[in-house]
């Protein structure tokens, strides 16, 4: 791997929506600038800005096909953005354990539970 | 207790799921008073949601801030459409990042399941860029945000 995730580039190059959206759609398969500019309605140039701000924190790759260099997300983005969403994952269920134990303590109208609206 | 799941539907929705051993009465006040959630929307261990408005009612505003302790925070604001105690919530949100994040309109069902309640939430974001790029963000809260991203790209 000749480029390693660069943490804090990867942060900032994080910090902008078009940016995340460029992953995700990444996410979802290899895709050349022009298949990327085209869900942003923006021009080719500032997709291949975005881009290179990518590839510079090491999240995006790409090969060369002929004429062609389609991007694909890095390795160590995708371990980086498993890492992530296993830790959004539990900040999710942490929130809803929590709630289990709010639930634990409330007090329950017993016998009348079943009244809609 | 039963998991969570988490996935997208058409082109702009993600749909939560989750059981709770509470009935409904209870996992809807749960949704809707401020004590209530300051005590479990809080996200990863260490934030928490110093400011909490709730006004549940049809055009009630929604507002809550959460910080970490270290000078780091967020807020979402959002509106009321419709309330069904103890059945069902409809409203808006947005995040704060700080400039806005398009409107997630959200409808959270809670329907009786022998003694406790399944919770269905569902997610309408405006386009289906808006739903890729809420599924690619991390943004460092457990709620709405987070639920997020996950299955449809794993």
């Amino acid at each position: 791997m000749e480029m390693a995730l660069n943490l804090d580039a990867a942060f900032s190059a994080l910090a902008d929506p078009t940016r995340r959206a460029i992953l995700a759609r990444l996410a979802t398969g290899e895709a050349t600038v022009m298949e990327l500019a085209e869900p942003f309605e923006m021009t080719q140039p500032a997709i291949s800005q975005h881009l290179k701000v990518l590839e510079g924190a090491g999240l995006v790759t790409h090969r060369v096909d002929g004429t062609r260099r389609p991007r694909r997300l890095a390795k160590p983005a995708l371990e980086a953005m498993d890492q992530w969403l296993a830790m959004l994952r539990k900040a999710l269920e942490m929130n809803y354990d929590r709630l289990d134990a709010v639930l634990a303590g409330m007090e329950h109208p017993k016998g009348r539970g079943g009244r809609k609206r | 207790m039963s998991k969570l799941t988490l996935r997208t539907e058409g082109d702009t929705h993600i749909v939560v799921t989750r059981r709770f051993a509470a009935p409904p009465e209870a996992v809807y006040r749960a949704h809707t008073e401020p004590e209530l959630l300051q005590k479990w929307l809080l996200g990863p261990e260490g934030w928490t949601m110093p400011v909490c408005i709730n006004e549940a009612k049809p055009g009630g505003k929604i507002r809550y801030e959460w910080r970490n302790g270290k000078g780091e925070g967020f807020y979402i604001t959002g509106e009321y459409i419709e309330l069904a105690p103890f059945s069902r919530i409809v409203h808006v949100e947005r995040m704060h990042l700080p400039d806005p994040t398009p409107d997630n309109h959200v409808e959270t069902r809670f329907d009786a399941d022998g003694t406790g309640t399944l919770m269905t939430m569902r997610m309408t974001l405006p386009d289906p860029q808006t739903r890729a790029a809420m599924l690619a963000t991390g943004m460092e809260r457990g709620m709405e945000a987070s639920y997020v991203r996950l299955e449809g790209m794993i």
